[in-house]
């Protein structure tokens, strides 16, 4: 069985694309060397990430296909889904042996299955920009945190750019530990060794906020239970529109302690 | 510092505000001025949702609870017992300012109970979106009620400062407005709801020749209906709302079940709980209406009036007319295809776009997101399997199939075995 591992970038990715059509070596399994129990078959050949390689490899999925589309096969890999380098290889072989864009080829299994998870992270990502919430600091700069289930920060960060372009903010993944700053409309990466916040509610310690802080988280949770119509309760509508695992970011669904 | 006062307005507007429906916060794009606070994002973004499920999307509002007004429908009555309170406009931005840069809202919808008369209460809630503009440089979404009766120039400007307007027109026929609301009347109603549209074609058609013409209620007109407050059937209702969206060019008409909230009125009906299924239909007729193509007379009819509460309005449609039926998915038009139960904008496009690579079958059409358990009746992909379409099996039997599923009428049913 033939097994190719990559370092787990999509540059590492493009670039086993490269390798694996230069010396005509089609993997039937593709792994990312962080992954662990792949030993029971034969030893995966490791292809090292060459950023040459990979931009005309990116180039190339370009020419064949939309913008869209190539933007496409980089939100299925931000899916971090354990199939999604060998789809995303599937999707590539595919486009490379048809002289048409497969684009709109909905009857292709492998057409679909990126489609699907696309929509899935664009969804997450979507989500981000509805229930990211900014607690005002003492310095007068904004912090969020949360933990998405893809890594969809980077897809997220150009809208908050644009939204709150006068603010100082950083907006953390505390899932993955890392996250971006945002100064006057330069982003930077960022991760911290002491995480300001908890890890369980993404709020941060007393002594960093704001003193208008928690007024106006209160005064958010006040108007939320306020506008809800007692009449037309529907738990099982609420639960699917704000699914449970954000609850505990958001002041309006946070337990008060004590 | 926010004084406890707020706390208390805050409380009390809100819970005034709730039962209007509208939450959009979509049909506007404008990115972010240097300088400035907010974008504004075309599709529109909900923060938060309430647990009766509806969308938090802007801090809906309003501007004061008082109200000269006596109607029969509305919680903010004259003649109710109610804590009044009204919002300055420095609390009023506040809050919005700060909720905003917080990422809780898309923006501000401001409503207000009549204070005074209804040109003073229409300049004070102008003074607070032109703050919001001028003062804060806001650029996220607003959406300002117009008080039916406000003079034009009034509602001209209020046009300049939101992305949208609205007239709630609450009560769908002229009678029952009579009735429940004595003192306004429908041509009150209509006039504003002209006004804006004229103003927004006008302003459109400008904007065609200039790009500095100013825009005036970008993101169109809106208005509301309650349902089940009075006798007015479904006929009745759509064929106002199929009217305002052709002729008045609204972007859309929200449906309210109504709820008793002044269960003393004898003119009211009393209602359980509201009439929640019957909004849900209206709503799926609406789409109907704005994205599929169809007319009123095809979903409601002189003889039946009111929508099928147990069935969606497009498979009541296909039930009643199976002549129409199977369409074959490898040759129909996008029109045709949006006909057929089960299938939506999205599928339809996805068909007609895959169907150049090659042939599509039924397991093809369930991953493309089609919904088999309706669609399968009014469709054909030319399979070889026994005859299941609603010509073969007759509406009758086929309704009963998609209200209780194969298993009920075992035997009609056969398996694919292909």
């Amino acid at each position: 069985m033939k097994i190719l591992s990559f370092d787990g970038t999509f540059d590492g990715l493009l670039t086993l694309v490269y390798e694996s059509f230069r010396l005509k070596v089609f993997p039937e399994m593709i792994v990312s060397s962080g992954d662990q129990g792949v030993t029971l078959f034969d030893a995966p050949v490791f292809i090292p990430a060459e950023a040459e390689k990979a931009e005309r490899v990116w180039k190339r999925i370009k020419e064949r296909t939309s913008r869209e589309g190539a933007y496409r096969l980089y939100m299925v890999f931000l899916s971090e889904q354990p199939d999604a380098p060998e789809l995303i290889y599937q999707y590539i072989r595919h486009m490379v042996a048809s002289s048409h864009n497969i684009e709109t080829d909905f009857a292709h299994p492998v057409v679909v299955d990126v489609l699907n998870i696309h929509r899935k992270v664009m969804r997450e990502a979507h989500r981000i920009q509805m229930f990211t919430r900014f607690q005002q600091t003492a310095a007068n700069s904004y912090y969020a945190s949360f933990a998405p289930i893809y890594n969809v920060l980077p897809v997220s960060i150009a809208h908050f750019r644009d939204r709150f372009a006068d603010q100082e903010w950083v907006v953390y993944d505390l899932k993955r530990n890392f996250g971006f700053h945002h100064l006057n409309g330069e982003i930077e990466r960022i991760s911290f060794e002491t995480l300001p916040a908890s890890v369980l509610t993404g709020n941060l310690d007393d002594r960093f906020l704001h003193p208008d802080e928690k007024q106006f988280r209160k005064l958010w949770k006040n108007y939320y239970h306020s506008i809800c119509i007692e009449n037309r309760k529907n738990p099982k509508l609420h639960r699917q529109l704000l699914p449970k695992r954000f609850w505990q970011y958001l002041p309006e669904k946070q337990v008060e302690k004590g | 510092m926010i004084s406890e006062k707020v706390f208390g307005k805050l409380k009390i507007l809100a819970e005034s505000a709730k039962y209007d429906v509208s939450c959009a916060s979509s049909g506007t794009s404008r990115p972010n001025m240097p300088g400035g606070i907010g974008s504004a994002a075309a599709w529109g973004i909900c923060h938060s949702f309430a647990e009766d499920g509806r969308c938090i999307s802007l801090l809906k509002i309003m501007m004061s609870n008082h109200c000269i007004y006596d109607c029969a429908y509305c919680i903010n009555r004259r003649s109710n017992d109610l804590p009044r309170t009204t919002f300055t406009p420095e609390e009023l931005t506040g809050l919005t300012i700060g909720f905003y840069r917080r990422n809780f809202i898309e923006g501000l919808f401001l409503s207000s109970g009549v204070i005074r008369n209804r040109d003073y209460t229409m300049e004070q809630m102008i003074r607070v979106v032109k703050d919001l503009r001028v003062i804060h440089r806001f650029n996220g979404y607003v959406h300002m009620k117009v008080i039916p009766g406000a003079s034009s120039a009034l509602i001209l400007e209020a046009g300049q400062w939101a992305d949208r307007l609205s007239v709630n027109m609450e009560i769908p026929s002229e009678n029952n407005l009579k009735l429940l609301a004595p003192e306004k009347n429908f041509e009150s109603i209509l006039k504003p709801i002209h006004t804006i549209t004229d103003h927004i074609l006008q302003s459109k058609e400008e904007r065609r020749k200039s790009n500095h013409a100013p825009r005036f209620s970008p993101a169109g007109q809106s208005t509301q209906l309650i349902i089940g407050a009075t006798n007015d059937n479904d006929r009745t209702i759509l064929d106002l709302a199929g009217k305002l969206y052709q002729k008045r060019n609204l972007k859309r008409v929200y449906y309210s079940g109504f709820i008793p909230v002044n269960a003393y009125d004898s003119r009211l009906p009393a209602l359980a709980s509201p009439p929640l299924q019957r909004e849900h239909r209206l709503y799926q007729a609406d789409w109907l209406l704005r994205f599929y193509g169809f007319n009123v007379d095809e979903l409601v009819s002189e003889k039946e009036p009111d929508l099928d509460l147990s069935l969606d309005p497009k498979t009541v449609y296909a039930l009643r007319n199976p002549w129409l039926y199977p369409v074959d998915i490898n040759k129909a038009d996008y029109a045709t295809l949006l006909r057929v139960p089960g299938i939506g904008q999205k599928s339809a496009r996805m068909i007609v776009a895959a169907r150049c690579h090659s042939r599509l079958n039924s397991a093809h059409l369930k991953k493309i997101g089609v919904v088999m358990k309706r669609a399968r009746y009014f469709i054909t992909c030319h399979e070889i399997g026994p005859p299941m379409s609603v010509q073969d099996l007759k509406p009758e039997t086929v309704r009963q199939l998609i209200l209780h599923g194969p298993k009920a009428t075992e035997g009609v049913q056969l398996r694919l075995e292909f």
